[in-house]
């Protein structure tokens, strides 16, 4: 019999302020082991924590983005458990009262993946492991204490590839917001999965397991398809599937069972004493709503529609909101879109991936760009050659004119010049002049590659068959 | 509430608490908690039913702070009281995974 | 009586008629610690020669005329729960043995900036768990007015370098009656302030809902200095309260003329001693001749605050002490082989019983299946107790009641039955259920033992209940008793 697979995720972004979440540690990453750290992170005894007023900011921004329903009232509450990660023993997290619940984000295919909750909560420090053979481990307590935002879906999801999609979404929403750097190999994007199998057709819902250590876009596909696999494998042979946690182990690409922090898991939340409750006044959610910036889905129909771009075009140039802004940018200079697309997705993206340079690193003046098409368009340089004058743009940041002045290239447009060198050509090429004269229309091809030679291909083709055309119908009559 | 705390209820919070106790100390444990407990049960008697929980007698509410970075520790203060520490960290049990 | 024997606000005047020189009121303190230290032990770390280096400091100052603030000069003790740069800070437990605190708690740095001389850290119960200080890990302190009995707790040791003169005045913490408590044992004034007035950033937590910072002093007028010095909005505690600094002393001369004081019945029934029930009385009947009117009313929820306070601060504590696993801070389990093991072999051997037994009573309260049964509860029927407080509060402007039901018991006589230590604190914990400040004075001494009572207040209405406490010491001398001694006063 046949499966389905019910998946859920549990995303943890961390968040871009500038100071912990209780604390004015900076969040800053890679620091020296034990440096960003203070009385209160360390959970020294008789300190207190402070919430910090942009992880509320924040995670309403989230939670104002995913359509969920904000809270009029919340509170945080303790999540208690033993672990050398965690100073105080307690994690300070929100329980029952989550600042946002019941959002949905949906999917490029129009499918509605349901939000259940979006808290906040402190990140854990950092252990280093044992080094094989040896009896201790390290701990660097840096992050203990960096904002956190969890985001839960309900288990809406069916295949790997709908949950690497909603991933997907999820951080270029985040970054959109400007409110996490999602970075996964970082670990400011986190994402643990909850699977379970069922049946094909039926509701009756199977044991889950709960997927950790997924470091990647790619991590998360290729572990829920093993889980998958492996789920399907047992119920087939009519086992049952154990109720537990497993870690993805990247090297060997499978997942294994994880021993667990409690032996029992219980937590005993209770309400945070040393933190007062939080009440949003509607007015302040709605100033934060009017600060939203335009999310990507809306900005890619925005694209296709008023730039009559094609989808693919649009998916791509909102993948990152530097790009969009840019490619429209570059727009207010010059109004080509399909040229713009053509040359962002083309010239451009080859070069910042050969630069290996991230989204929010483009520093490329758009108004460059738009000359650049421009002078394209109008036949005074060919596309080649803009490519070309667009790379030395790219890499030294001058202007085209400046590039065009410091490599002497001509104003090859230039009409009195270029007759010039076309009456040259002639002149030099009687015997493909006389076979045009006589009908063999495909000699002036040959002729314009003598010009574009003459012209070190600085010149627009077009411009010089027009040119050779006219010129040889003078010398017929 | 209940009447009578176990020796085994006791040894799972006292393993929940991270606290080791001898199997004499369990038992003494188990009958002062059933005696505190059902002294406790007094509590039954009041009708709490729609009374709210009250876990501040404070009516403040939002006491946030502003994002603004302060200077950390020196690493040397803050690793000052641990029992062991190495290369810049604290030094903890051996944790695998 | 010597210079330590006066109260703070005697000192300031001395100081301001230039009679005498802070060193040499810490002289006369130094000189009783060496008398009576010994045998009384309300110190577990004594911190002279910075003090005297203060001192003289303080010397300079005035004799330059330049003179800090209300405690300039003045030799503090602080309970030593309270943080302090520098300063081994162990809450009495072997599990904080060594840890030096890299920062200061606010109400120290409030001290220290008016110039106080601290002289050095007080003797309580351990993690503040306790109405007797035997629960100290080092060693019990004994009361000053009979050695064999206990001095109350668990900021005894606070309350004991001020009755016998270790120090001026002193800084405690109260969760249930930790400082009202001790301070009706040793015959001095003690203050538990509103939650919130006061911030808790420094004082190592223990129920962080009920924990607050207050003076113990020779008298309410020394209270209400000590308090104005460490009130305030702070920054760093997020239930600390803004409101304007109150100048405490400017609300003691008011007349108790119109003053209405309720009696609780509850508080006077089974359980409390019969002579302490006398000297109450005849203590009420004082302030009634001071013109306050005295009605009798009923708070009926009295008899549940006990079990409230117990599952409310037991769960908090478990929660707050998880934090001692001798990895960051504090004394370690030698063996580091395995976690888990680790963990419970640091605690086991860092905790004494009681706190243990605290941690288990909370971890249980807190723990899957109980959770609503006892600590959902407790907080339900605290909302209840606030309303009724507050209901009172609409009909009287201070409530009076025994700040304790019985005499100083003897060492030992109640360690055996956690239940029966329980019962000390059945007339202070009602005040932390609801966060309200309340001050325990001298009332009165049966055979030569102090017995106190207790002054309730609204939120915030500190100056009210300072005010009863004063004019009532204007016209009794309870307060100026000595155990040393030193003019007794013909009440004894
Ligand atoms: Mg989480
Ligand atoms: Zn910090």
């Amino acid at each position: 019999m046949n499966f389905e697979a019910v998946i859920g995720l549990e995303v943890h972004a961390e968040l871009a302020t500038e100071t912990k979440i209780f604390c004015a540690c900076s969040t800053k990453y890679g620091a020296e082991p034990n440096t960003q750290t203070c009385p209160v992170c360390l959970g020294l005894p008789g300190t207190l924590p402070v919430l910090n007023e942009k992880v509320v900011e924040y995670c309403l921004r989230a939670g104002l983005a995913l359509n969920c329903r904000i809270a009029d009232y919340s509170k945080l509450d303790r999540k208690n458990y033993f672990y050398p990660d965690l100073p105080k023993a307690y994690q300070i997290s929100q329980y029952d009262l989550p600042l946002c619940r019941d959002g949905f984000l949906r999917l490029a295919g129009g499918k509605t993946v349901r939000i259940t909750r979006i808290h906040i909560e402190e990140d854990a420090g950092k252990l280093i492991h044992s080094p094989e053979g040896e009896r201790y481990s390290l701990v660097d307590y840096n992050r203990a204490g960096v904002p956190l935002i969890e985001i839960v879906t309900a288990p809406d999801l069916t295949t790997p590839e709908e949950a690497v999609e909603f991933l997907e979404q999820l951080r270029r929403i985040l970054l959109y917001l400007g409110i996490s750097d999602c970075k996964m190999e970082e670990g400011s994007l986190r994402c643990d999965a909850n699977i379970s199998l069922k049946p094909a057709g039926t509701e009756r819902l199977g044991t889950k397991t709960e997927l950790k250590n997924i470091n990647s876009f790619k991590a998360l596909g290729r572990a829920l398809a093993y889980e998958i696999e492996r789920q399907a494998e047992l119920l087939a042979e009519g086992q049952t599937v154990k109720q537990e946690t497993r870690k993805w182990e990247e090297a060997k690409q499978r997942t294994l069972p994880m021993r667990s922090k409690e032996e029992t898991e219980d937590y005993r939340y209770f309400p945070e004493p040393d933190l007062v409750p939080i009440e949003l006044d509607r007015s302040y959610v709605a100033a934060i709503a009017a600060t939203l910036p335009e999310l990507p889905a809306a900005r890619k129909r925005r694209l296709i529609e008023e730039y009559h771009l094609p989808a693919y075009d649009a998916d791509r140039l909102t993948a990152a909101k530097p790009l969009a802004d840019f490619f429209e940018a570059v727009l207010r200079h010059y109004f080509n879109p399909k040229a713009a697309s053509n040359f962002i997705m083309g010239e451009l993206f080859r070069l910042m991936g050969e630069a290996g340079m991230a989204p929010e690193e483009l520093t490329v003046n758009p108004a460059h760009l738009a000359d650049l098409l421009k002078r394209i368009d109008e036949g005074e340089i060919s596309l080649t050659l803009g490519k070309t004058i667009f790379e030395k743009v790219f890499r030294t940041g001058a202007s085209p004119e400046e590039v065009i002045k410091a490599e002497g290239i001509r104003q090859i447009s230039d009409p009195v010049w270029l007759r010039t060198v076309v009456t040259e050509v002639l002149k030099e090429n009687p015997q493909s002049v006389g076979d045009y004269l006589n009908g063999k229309v495909q000699a002036l091809q040959f002729l314009v590659g003598q010009v574009m030679r003459k012209t070190k291909g600085q010149a627009n083709p077009q411009v010089v068959k027009d040119m050779l055309a006219a010129e040889l119908a003078r010398l017929h009559f | 509430m209940r009447e009578e705390v176990s020796v085994e209820e006791v040894r799972h919070v006292a393993e929940l608490a991270r606290l080791a106790f001898s199997e004499a100390e369990l038992r003494v444990l188990a009958g002062e908690f059933t005696r505190i407990l059902q002294a406790f049960a007094k509590l039954n008697e009041v009708d709490t039913t729609g009374v709210p929980p009250t876990a501040h007698i404070l009516e403040v509410k939002n006491r946030l702070r502003a994002d603004r970075v302060r200077p950390s520790l020196p690493r040397a203060e803050a690793l000052q009281n641990a029992a062991a520490v190495k290369d810049g960290s604290f030094v903890a049990p051996p944790v695998m995974e | 009586m010597e210079l330590c024997d006066l109260t703070l606000h005697e000192i300031k005047d001395l100081f301001a008629r230039k009679e005498v020189l802070p060193s040499m009121v810490l002289e006369a303190v130094a000189g009783r610690i060496r008398e009576v230290e010994k045998s009384l032990g309300a110190y577990l770390a004594l911190d002279l020669d910075t003090a005297f280096t203060a001192a003289r400091a303080a010397d300079a100052r005035f004799q330059a005329g330049k003179a800090l603030g209300t405690l300039d000069g003045i030799p503090v003790a602080i309970k030593d729960n309270l943080c302090q740069a520098g300063k081994e800070t162990t809450c009495a437990s072997r599990i904080l043995q060594g840890f030096v605190p890299p920062y200061t708690a606010t109400a120290v740095q409030k001290l220290l900036d008016q110039g106080a001389v601290i002289i050095g850290r007080t003797n309580m119960d351990e993690f503040a768990m306790g109405s007797s200080t035997e629960n100290s890990a080092v060693k019990p302190a004994k009361n000053p007015w009979d050695p064999r009995r206990v001095p109350g707790g668990s900021s005894g040791g606070s309350a004991v370098a001020v009755a016998a003169g270790e120090a001026i005045v002193a800084l405690g913490s109260d969760t249930g009656g930790s400082i009202r408590q001790p301070a009706a044992f040793c015959g001095v004034t003690g203050l538990k302030p509103t939650y919130g007035l006061v911030s808790r950033y420094g004082l190592v937590a223990f129920a962080s809902s009920f924990d607050q910072i207050g003076p113990i002093a020779k008298d309410a007028e020394d209270c209400a200095l000590l308090l104005a010095a460490i009130a305030g909005f702070d920054p760093l505690d997020a239930t600390s309260v803004r409101g304007e600094p109150v100048d405490y002393r400017q609300e003691l001369d008011r007349e108790l003329t119109g003053c209405k004081i309720g009696l609780p019945r509850e508080y006077f029934g089974a359980g409390l001693d019969d002579e302490v029930r006398r000297i109450i009385m005849t203590a009420v009947e004082q302030l009634e001749e001071l013109g306050a009117r005295v009605v009798e009313l009923s708070l009926k929820l009295t008899e549940y605050a006990l079990p409230v306070y117990y599952l409310i601060s037991s769960a908090e504590a478990s929660s707050n002490l998880a934090r001692y696993d001798g990895i960051r801070y504090g004394r370690a389990a030698a063996d580091r082989a395995e976690l888990a093991a680790y963990y419970t072999k640091t605690r086991t051997e860092g905790f004494g019983p009681e706190v243990k037994r605290r941690i288990m009573l909370g971890t249980y309260a807190l723990s899957a299946g109980y959770y609503e049964a006892y600590y959902q509860k407790a907080q339900q029927v605290r909302t209840l107790i606030c309303r009724e407080f507050a209901e009172a509060f609409r009909a009287v402007d201070a409530i009076v009641t025994p700040t304790s039901p019985t005499l100083p018991f003897r060492l030992g006589e109640r360690l055996a039955d956690p239940l029966a230590m329980y019962l000390s604190d059945v007339c202070t914990v009602p005040v932390n259920i609801a966060g309200l400040p309340a001050i325990s004075i001298p009332c009165g001494f049966v055979r030569g033992l102090p017995v106190g009572m207790q002054i309730i207040g609204r939120p915030f209405a500190e100056g009210t209940i300072l005010n009863i406490a004063h004019q009532f010491q204007k016209v009794t001398a309870y307060h100026r008793a000595r155990p040393n001694g030193a003019e007794r006063g013909e009440q004894k």
